[in-house]
């Protein structure tokens, strides 16, 4: 489990190195198109550096707040509150923040940056459609991720993912517009600048990089998740009917983004073309292993 | 004096390991003292429920006086039990069954069934009970922790040479070992 958490520190400093060097790297380009490198360059890194810090300290609250997550009543969710409680002395860690999203699919998240600064939500649905057992199977799901720090590498991603997409989505759009005017300028001219060819198709990656990242980054710390649930819990049975409930459930978890679509125990958006032509690519991006892979590997404790 | 460098780098490098493992083995007992402080703190959480839920039953169901008194005894017999894990245990072991009956009763009882208060009580009750095996799994986990380390290469020797001794894990009793039968 040490090794485990000492791994996730390190992939976190990976994920901040690597997403300041693809903000260093697009600014620049931008920057070669328009014919000032270097000061763009400073720009984006001074930038990437604002959105890493600021990720470190309020991803948290940004995932809480676009999930559109409420703090759980403890005399209302009296049940929830004593799940979560009795498994933290489980696990040896202090008791999370929690919060209810309103919402009919069941699903649920944890966030923060440590045990000490952690919080798990679920939806209205999970509650609904769970007894207690499955419920504390999820919940024990979610509190591994608090226990092993995968809510930090996973909680950067969000926010980093995020900003990734929309500085490359402005700056396609900036070129666009722009380029227009310049061609008209002088179309020869363009040639000029080969190196705005490769930016341009490194603008493009960006986005893709950053999703593929985050969908490695997520998938094999689910199944460790369930596996270190049962640990907890003792009681696989209870996690794998839960999963079974989830499976038949076909309800999208309307509160999810594609920024937050790693958070969640069930991947939020429906597997679109999971099985046609292009199934293969899109299971490259897939957030979760399919249910049934998990289902089975449960089973198997 | 590149030579007494090399020394002294090599023996603050040594010393670091050392200090290292020794206050691994500290962390982990510490961690045994604290899960064990978690048990009580549990097992009390539950007995300071118990009155309550007595005062409750007993405006719904006069006639149960028998349940609610073997409830009571049981609570007693649990704040009187010796400080040992065994006594402890097998005290809480009674008390356990002596709540079955009492939430038994509440299916004869619509009302008692139906009142808030009570069902809140039955939750609260239910998930102490819970974690009381969660804090006694927990105990166990960190003995085990603490006991592979005294006996790993290289801890071994720092805790033979501090006397850093073995733990007991927590071990269900003889009566809670064999599954209760159930009577029609």
């Amino acid at each position: 489990m040490f090794e485990l958490i000492r791994a996730n520190k390190r992939r976190s400093i990976l994920l901040v190195v690597g997403f300041m060097a693809i903000v260093v790297i697009v600014g620049t380009i931008i920057g070669l198109i328009f014919g000032n490198g270097p000061v763009f360059a400073i720009v984006a890194l001074v930038f990437g550096a604002v959105v890493a810090f600021a990720s470190y300290w309020n991803a948290d609250k940004i995932a809480l707040s676009v999930s559109r997550a409420k703090p759980a009543d403890p005399a209302q969710y009296q049940r929830l509150h004593n799940l979560v409680e009795g498994l933290c002395i489980a696990g040896g860690i202090p008791k999370p923040g929690i919060y209810v999203v309103d919402d009919l699919a069941p699903n649920a998240f944890a966030t923060g940056r440590n045990p000490n600064h952690a919080a798990i939500a679920v939806t209205t649905g999970l509650l609904e459609k769970m007894n207690r057992v499955e419920l504390e199977g999820v919940l024990a799901h979610e509190l591994s991720h608090i226990r092993n720090y995968d809510i930090l590498v996973s909680t950067l991603a969000v926010t980093m993912v995020g900003s990734i997409a929309l500085m490359s989505d402005m700056a396609v759009r900036t070129m666009w517009w722009n380029g227009g005017r310049i061609s008209r300028g002088g179309d020869r001219s363009n040639g000029n600048n080969p190196l705005a060819y490769v930016g341009f198709l490194l603008l493009i990656m960006a986005p893709i990089v950053a999703k593929a990242m985050q969908a490695t980054i997520s998938r094999s710390r689910e199944t460790l998740a369930d596996v270190s649930a049962c640990q907890m819990t003792r009681y696989p049975p209870g996690l794998i009917s839960a999963l079974e409930k989830l499976k038949a459930d076909t309800t999208v978890t309307h509160s999810a983004s594609t920024a937050t679509a790693h958070l969640w125990i069930e991947q939020p958006m429906s597997g679109v073309g999971d099985a046609g032509k292009l199934g293969g690519v899109h299971r490259l991006f897939d957030t979760h292993p399919p249910l049934d892979e998990r289902i089975a590997l449960l089973r198997e404790l | 004096m590149i030579p007494a460098i090399i020394v002294i780098v090599i023996v603050l490098v040594i010393v670091g390991v050392l200090v290292g493992m020794y206050n691994g083995l500290i962390r982990r007992r510490n961690q045994i003292e604290n899960a064990w402080a978690q048990i009580d703190v549990q097992l009390k959480r539950r007995l300071d429920l118990i009155p309550n839920l007595v005062e409750t039953v007993k405006g719904y169901a006069e006639h149960e006086r028998g349940t609610l008194e073997a409830v009571v005894q049981a609570r007693n017999a649990a704040i009187a039990a010796p400080d040992t894990p065994q006594a402890q245990a097998q005290a809480d072991n009674v008390l356990t069954g002596a709540l079955r009956q009492v939430f038994a009763l509440s299916e004869a009882y619509p009302d008692l069934k139906a009142n808030q208060n009570f069902l809140s009580l039955q939750e609260e009750l239910t998930a102490t009970e819970g974690r009381v095996a969660y804090a006694r799994q927990f105990y166990n986990d960190s003995v085990l922790d603490y006991n592979n380390k005294i006996q790993e290469v290289p801890t071994v020797f720092i805790a033979k040479a501090m006397n850093f001794e073995e733990r007991e894990y927590f071990e269900a009793d003889e009566a809670a070992r064999v599954a209760p039968t159930v009577e029609f």
